[in-house]
């Protein structure tokens, strides 16, 4: 279907492209079953960035403050990434990887379910 | 010289309404009228809209003087008399700022979208309708801003509530709202405005708020809403006028109304959560939960609505069996999220009192105990460790209503809805299927929505940290944050006289 307009041809600029990001892309980060954090919190990397800087450098300042955190056995992560299973390469960059403009990460934790295994 | 006969009421009503269209001569209707067909609505016979309330302009005029003369010696009696201090407690403050910084400049917006709905109707009945709708926004446009000026004497939060609205990354959900419904036909306006919002759901914002105002002693509240009452039934009955109206001129109609019914109703709805939530969290006395308003609301009364509508062949809103199941987790899960954004927020949050977590216990039966007081209890637990929980990540956003990513299954509540498109290449995100199939039919316009995450990282909010950004936004250092520590409550509490004993939570 398209937008019916009062005139032909009808488009706009499309706000988010990735060129309005200065290099960087959009990433959504989420950590399933840990509601704390309501949602995937967005941020703004560089496509060149690996995999495991984005584990290190940037997981951390988002979801650390959860006590689930400081328990998280790295090797047993599961990654979904734009809903399908992924085992990311840690040293590859995040485009090499497959992660492009505004994909979804999603963690996923086995054994860690949030407080007192509430999901949250 | 004989004097002219006096008018009855239908012969005053069509020479004050009717007759003051005109014949054009030198220009064709569709120059006149260049924006009434592009939407696909046929209107075979303009003279068949029937206008309920007859109200000419001269009537007009003096019973909205008379509506002022009385709310402002009301406001002046308010001022004088310091009734800032019989609200039942500074939170509720909180609920009025939302609504006071979110629905003012709608009020606004309202005003100006009825200008040009009235420009770009070609009917006259319409033209005069949509003249007075737009006149009656303007002028709750201004009572409400008496109200700010009134509490924004005394507590934070209210001073810039038009700058906010452009740059706040919540009041942007009311906001896309609206510009949504404005920036498309004159006809998808007024059924987006005046039937799915003023009709379906304003009792919603209405009814509960402004009873939830009486009940928490906010006169200055309860009084701007008794003077938009009236005009509000008279936007309601121009809703379903302009509804049925378009109905009966042409079957073809039917289609593009249903599917704008369908879009307004969800759109509306994810609007009205935030409603919900006021309901829920931020009254000291509650009147009603958001769970026995929407039954009574939009599962009874818009079901009945619907019912009469069934013989035009329009039927109930697609999706609204997904806010039904979602009525148990709605307000909780919104709550929870401004609880944890409330660092960037224009008003405070706090964590229940526990007489409010029993209540919450007993309008949530299936849901409270189980998923959300333990949540509560630990951010309290958090909070009195000097541990205050904050997101500190910027929230993702649904592309089409503009809310954090945060709604789940009902059926599995810790896990998240994701859905998503793919248009021109590019991955957009939605926390719902109805969001996503109001974007896969209009890709075009919803790609181009403003999501204030978005725009931060892209460098036009004031910077890239959250001071640089609240600067943008002109939030001050008092604003948002935890209500416990707020100037707000250490000024009531100073006000009051009450000790840290007897002060809320």
């Amino acid at each position: 279907m398209a937008v019916k307009a009062a005139y032909e041809n009808y488009s706009g600029p499309n706000r988010d492209a990735v060129e309005n990001f200065h290099g960087n892309q959009l990433v959504y980060i989420g950590w399933d079953e840990h509601m704390m954090f309501a949602c995937p919190g967005a941020f703004p990397l560089p496509p060149q960035m690996p995999f495991g800087a984005l584990v290190k450098d940037v997981v951390p300042g988002a979801f650390s403050q959860h006590p689930d955190f400081a328990n998280i056995d790295w090797n047993k992560v599961e990654w979904l990434l734009d809903g399908n299973a992924f085992k990311p390469t840690l040293d590859k960059s995040l485009a090499d990887n497959g992660v492009n403009h505004k994909s979804l990460i999603r963690m996923i934790t086995p054994g860690l379910n949030g407080i007192n295994n509430s999901g949250f | 010289m004989e004097q002219a006969k006096k008018m009855n009421m239908k012969d005053k009503y069509n020479a004050m309404t009717g007759d003051l269209g005109w014949d054009f001569s030198y220009k064709t209707e569709a120059e006149i009228f260049p924006l009434s067909d592009f939407e696909g609505i046929k209107i075979e016979d303009w003279s068949k809209w029937q206008d309920p309330f007859r109200l000419t302009m001269d009537a007009y005029w003096k019973y909205q003087g008379e509506k002022e003369r009385k709310l402002y010696a009301v406001i002046d009696a308010f001022a004088q008399n310091n009734a800032h201090l019989g609200v039942t407690d500074a939170r509720y403050i909180n609920a009025l700022k939302i609504f006071l910084t979110a629905v003012t400049p709608l009020e606004y917006a309202a005003h100006r979208g009825f200008a040009l709905a009235g420009r770009a109707l070609p009917g006259v009945g319409a033209q005069v309708a949509s003249q007075m709708q737009s006149i009656d926004e303007l002028r709750h446009a201004q009572t409400q801003l008496h109200t700010i000026s009134q509490y924004n004497k005394y507590f934070d939060g209210l001073h810039d509530p038009f700058h906010m609205y452009d740059r706040v990354w919540y009041l942007s959900v009311p906001k896309s709202y609206f510009e949504d419904a404005a920036s498309a036909g004159p006809f998808e306006f007024i059924t987006a405005i005046s039937f799915s919002f003023e009709y379906v759901l304003t009792n919603l914002l209405f009814m509960p708020f402004m009873s939830g105002a009486a009940y928490n002693g906010d006169m200055a509240t309860v009084n701007f809403g008794f003077s938009a009452q009236s005009d509000e039934s008279r936007h309601m009955t121009l809703g379903l006028e302009v509804i049925k109206f378009m109905l009966e001129q042409h079957p073809d109609n039917l289609p593009i109304i249903q599917r704008w019914i369908d879009k307004y109703f969800w759109r509306g709805y994810r609007l009205l959560g935030i409603v919900g939530m006021m309901m829920d969290y931020m009254l000291p006395k509650r009147v009603m939960s958001w769970k026995e308003g929407w039954e009574m609301y939009f599962e009874q009364n818009g079901k009945m609505l619907f019912d009469d509508l069934a013989r035009y062949g329009i039927t109930m809103p697609k999706f609204w069996e997904q806010s039904v199941e979602e009525k148990e987790h709605l307000t909780h899960k919104l709550w929870l999220t401004f609880y944890g954004y409330g660092h960037a927020a224009a008003f405070h949050t706090w964590i229940p009192e526990d007489s409010e977590l029993d209540w919450l216990s007993e309008k949530y039966p299936n849901t409270f105990d189980k998923y959300y007081r333990p949540r509560l209890v630990y951010l309290r637990e958090q909070e009195k460790a000097g541990k205050r929980f904050y997101n500190p990540s910027l929230p993702q956003l649904c592309q089409t209503c503009q809310i954090p990513m945060v709604y789940t299954d009902p059926k599995n509540p810790t896990q998240r809805v994701y859905r998503e498109s793919i248009y021109k290449g590019d991955r957009f995100h939605f926390c719902s299927d109805a969001c996503k199939e109001i974007f896969d039919h209009e890709p075009e316009k919803i790609s181009q929505a403003w999501l204030p995450p978005h725009q931060i990282f892209q460098g036009n909010c004031g910077g890239a940290t959250i001071p640089d950004v609240l600067k943008h936004y002109h939030f001050s250092e008092n604003d948002g944050g935890e209500f416990l520590h707020s100037r707000d409550n250490a000024n009531w509490n100073l006000w009051k006289g009450l000790t840290p004993d007897e002060e809320a939570a």
